[in-house]
């Protein structure tokens, strides 16, 4: 198994982003093949539970199909025409994009997924702020909002009880839900007033330079992470080259 | 440690600058981008059946949806009023879509960039000045025009030039609605509650009541 | 605020008084020196030290009311340690401070610990932990006991003592209820609504010349209990609703044993029990909101009115006439942007003539005196105010069933006593009254009946 959760997060980022950036170069269906697989058996030996690969990664499945049924519909035709009506018009081209778009919206998708699963939000905060250095007052800023999505979850519930009992629940429910939306921006920025104050009350945004009570790691793990999605990305690169159906695309 | 507090002396009220971020403005422009990541999140899944009516109607229309993934840096900007606001809302709420889970991944991140970009641009050409309605339906129609590029670069590279043009018509169409004009009344209603007393947007509102 | 001159001495431990309105919160943000320049007026001068207080941050720790505001980091390590680093500690230096914190407020947890995890009574330990270890000389309490069980009070305060005890800060409390504090601190400071100091001094000296004028603009003070509805003679009491082997949770999880409860006509059941056992739960269960986990919630036929036998299933307008339920935010329940509409929404979902609307609206505007009110934000309103609406809304529909959630919690004692003489009345005319309170009083003057949740 690969200890994959203990590794630095902005790693994971940065490895997820090199092999999108990769497959972005391109699109054709044997380079996203390739990708997909490597990556696929790379997963594997990360030990998550199945039910939990196929909840988390859902929404991946069901946009790839979609993605790739507008290429196929709407593509740019070429070869034999096999299907046309108004802006319709089924091709070999149109088939051949639409195989890989669908390819890649899933060797893309599916390892984000699986490497953000792990992530904890403080370290990624964490590393955002002492290894790529962002700016620290807006990383904590937005982890201390982050935190807040529990009560905003359940603040949520509440609304929804608090509809029914004020007799509003029976009609209108895209009405109901915005305005179950209004309420709990006011609710939330009511909170982050609050937490702003108590936020500052500790020292937050002064001026003194920040120390930090944990230190985001960063070592061979991480090099490694990032050496991996390289190679991901170059192999899927490399073999599509090679095949000749590598295509780079400028818009 | 001795503390007093007295009228005797007077000190001038020292306004801060209009550009400068304070603690209040980092995190509830956090909280903002946090919750619309949480909207973000529902559509993403939501988006899937409500938009597949409008695509089958005309290809590309579709975009028109997008609207909702875009209002979160108008909507911060607005509240917020500092340079950097639009970006900083739509980084952080795209950040949240992506660590949740989603079908564009680390992608995610570059399109939130992108759009945040978008509607930056147009307050930053106002100059930070312009927080009417039409800055905001401006800046709605600027995200929806980063969306547009950045989608069909990424995700639709080899359509024909009809859907391109549908797509980027109805983004910011999209964007001019839902980013732009939502968030406007969004805000309004926002000061109207007293939420935004310590902002710039619900002093002037609570000034004009 | 304005025209206040006081000078508080190191070491010294503060309660400050007022009447909702007098500046108190204001004045402690100030001393912690969190109030922006950029906004609203300043006149005078505020020195802590002899220095202005935003260049002491963290030499004054500030703890707010709302635990749940207040807690920054997931992590309870991460979250007391979150001062230290704001003003530069070394690491090894922070972890020591975190650790003797924990220690000092009595917060007995594993650092990794879950800070969502922890009771109210806890997260204000922690957020006082947090102060402390930025090494205080001031340390300033806005109402830091007003949303807490009466276990988390005492824990609370006796936190504050031992801090106070131990570090030598001077401390300044503003609270409501004056017999948390009376005893434990040196001197009281009384500040009018206008500006300006009406008392100060010892405490005992100060309640005893300001007490009764106190009490009677809504402080808490013990010699002065506010006054208890003198109850009427009531009519015979039938079944209304009845829980059967009941279990209450939510998403299929159930807390506690199940129960078997009747509810009166002419009748205040009161529910009481520590935090988590699902007292809210059991209230919400009951009100026809959420669907038993198991047994079931049965109406009377008086009750349902050809509406069924389960209050779950009832639609939602069903639900206005027969069950009413108050939450115990107001704000969960609010849906439009005046008091007066807010009161119209039930009455027009049952479609009543537009006469009898404005009828019922104009008795519960003036009823609950928030008739000056009537075109305001209801967001914008007081605490008091909002809750005061809340359950003018529910009255609005003149519901049988009344289930309250922590009616009282964080209410000053006119409130407090107003809406004990409201529901007292309901009782007598009637109606049923369910209230979750953890507040003692409160069940002592009202419920005919206690159910205690363990």
């Amino acid at each position: 198994m690969i200890p994959i959760a203990s590794v630095n997060p902005v790693a994971k980022l940065g490895a997820g982003l090199i092999v999108s950036l990769f497959l972005l170069a391109t699109i054709d269906w044997v380079s996203a093949t390739t990708a997909l697989v490597l990556e696929l058996a790379i997963i594997a030996f990360f030990g998550i539970e199945p039910k939990r690969f196929w909840l988390r990664t859902l929404p991946v499945w069901l946009a790839a199909p979609l993605t790739a049924l507008t290429i196929l519909l709407y593509g740019r035709y070429d070869g034999t025409v096999y299907f046309e009506f108004l802006l319709i018009r089924i091709s070999d081209g149109s088939i051949e994009l639409a195989l890989a778009t669908f390819l890649r919206v899933l060797a893309i998708g599916l390892p984000a997924v699986v490497l953000f699963i792990s992530i904890d939000p403080t370290d990624f905060a964490d590393g955002l702020a002492q290894r790529l250095r962002l700016p620290d007052r807006f990383v904590i800023g937005a982890l201390a909002a982050v935190r807040m999505v529990g009560l905003f979850l359940e603040d949520w519930r509440s609304l929804e009880l608090a509809r029914r009992a004020r007799g509003v629940a029976d009609r209108g429910r895209v009405r109901r839900i915005a305005g179950q939306g209004f309420a709990l921006l006011v609710l939330s920025i009511r909170r982050g007033s609050k937490l702003s104050i108590a936020m500052e009350a500790r020292g937050f945004g002064g001026d003194t330079p920040r120390t930090w009570a944990r230190e985001s790691p960063w070592g061979q793990a991480e090099w490694l992470t990032l050496l991996v999605g390289l190679l991901v990305g170059v192999t899927a690169t490399v073999v599509a080259v090679l095949t000749g159906s590598w295509n780079l695309i400028v818009g | 440690m001795t503390t007093t507090a007295s009228s005797s002396t007077s000190t001038p009220t020292k306004p801060g600058s209009r550009f400068q971020w304070r603690v209040i403005d980092i995190v509830v422009a956090s909280v903002i981008g946090v919750a619309s990541g949480l909207i973000f999140v529902v559509w993403n899944i939501a988006s899937v059946p409500a938009l597949a009516p409008f695509a089958a109607l005309l290809p590309g229309l579709q975009a028109i949806g997008g609207g909702f993934w875009l209002f979160a840096g108008v909507l911060t900007a607005l509240v917020i009023r500092k340079p950097g606001a639009a970006i900083y809302g739509e980084m952080v709420a795209a950040s949240v879509s992506a660590l949740i889970g989603n079908q564009w991944g680390v992608l995610t991140l570059v399109s939130g960039f992108t759009q945040g970009i978008g509607a930056e641009i147009v307050f930053a050409a106002f100059l930070y000045a312009n927080w009417r309605v039409s800055g905001a339906i401006l800046a709605g129609a600027g995200a929806g025009l980063a969306m547009a590029i950045t989608d069909l670069l990424l995700w639709y590279p080899g359509s024909a030039l009809p859907f391109i043009i549908i797509y980027t018509i109805a983004a910011v169409v999209g964007g001019m609605l839902i980013a732009g004009l939502l968030s406007w009344f969004a805000t309004r209603g926002l000061a109207a509650t007293g939420a935004l007393n310590r902002f710039g947007a619900g002093r002037e509102i609570a000034k004009r009541v | 605020m304005r025209g206040l001159d006081l000078r508080i001495e190191p070491g010294e431990r503060v309660l400050l008084l007022g009447e909702s309105g007098a500046g108190k919160s204001t004045f402690l943000h100030a001393l912690a020196g969190v109030v922006g320049d950029d906004e609203g007026e300043t006149e005078g001068s505020l020195l802590v030290d002899g220095e202005h207080p935003a260049a002491h941050r963290g030499r004054t720790g500030l703890v707010i009311q709302d635990p749940d505001s207040q807690v920054i980091l997931e992590r309870v390590g991460d979250d007391v340690a979150f001062g230290c680093e704001n003003l530069g500690v070394p690491r090894d230096e922070i972890w020591l401070r975190v650790r003797d914190s924990l220690a000092a407020v009595g917060l007995d947890v594993s650092l990794d610990r879950n800070t969502s995890a922890l009771s109210g009574g806890q997260k204000q330990r922690l957020a006082l932990a947090g102060v402390l270890a930025m090494r205080p000389g001031l340390i300033v309490l806005d109402e830091p006991t007003a949303n807490l069980d009466p276990e988390g009070v005492t824990e609370v305060r006796d936190a504050v003592i031992r801090v106070a005890e131990s570090t030598g800060a001077t401390i300044v409390v503003v609270e409501h209820r004056v017999s948390v504090w009376s005893d434990v601190v040196d001197r009281i400071v009384v500040l009018a609504a206008g500006g300006g100091v009406i008392a100060d001094g010892a405490p005992a000296d100060v309640l005893a010349r300001q007490g009764k004028e106190l009490a009677a603009r809504g402080v808490w003070i013990p010699q002065y209990p506010p006054p208890r509805p003198v109850r009427a003679e009531r009519g015979p009491q039938h079944t209304l609703l009845s829980a059967r082997q009941l279990t209450v949770g939510r998403s299929n999880h159930a807390l506690g044993a199940p129960l078997e409860l009747e509810i009166l006509s002419s009748h205040a059941l009161a529910i009481t029990g520590p935090n988590g056992v699902g007292k809210s739960t059991l209230a919400l269960t009951l009100g026809g909101l959420l669907p038993p986990v198991g047994g079931a919630v049965v109406a009377s036929p008086a009750l349902a009115g050809g509406a069924g036998e389960h209050p779950i299933r009832w639609k939602s307008r069903e639900l206005l006439t027969r069950i009413g339920t108050v939450f115990q935010d107001p704000e969960h329940q609010l849906l439009t942007s005046t008091v007066r509409a807010e009161l119209e929404v039930g009455p027009r979902a049952l479609k009543l003539p537009d006469s009898e609307v404005d009828a019922r609206v104009d008795e519960l505007l003036t009823r609950l005196r928030l008739d000056r009110l009537a075109e305001a934000n209801p967001f914008t309103l007081s605490g008091g105010e909002k809750r005061r609406l809340s359950v003018a809304t529910a009255l609005a529909t003149r519901p049988q069933v009344l289930v309250l959630d922590e009616p009282t919690f964080g209410q000053d004692s006119r409130t407090w006593s107003e809406l004990l003489a409201l529901l007292a009345r309901l009782v007598d005319d009637g109606s049923s009254v369910i209230a979750v309170s953890h507040d003692l009083d409160f069940v002592a003057a009202l419920a005919d009946s206690t159910v205690v949740l363990e």
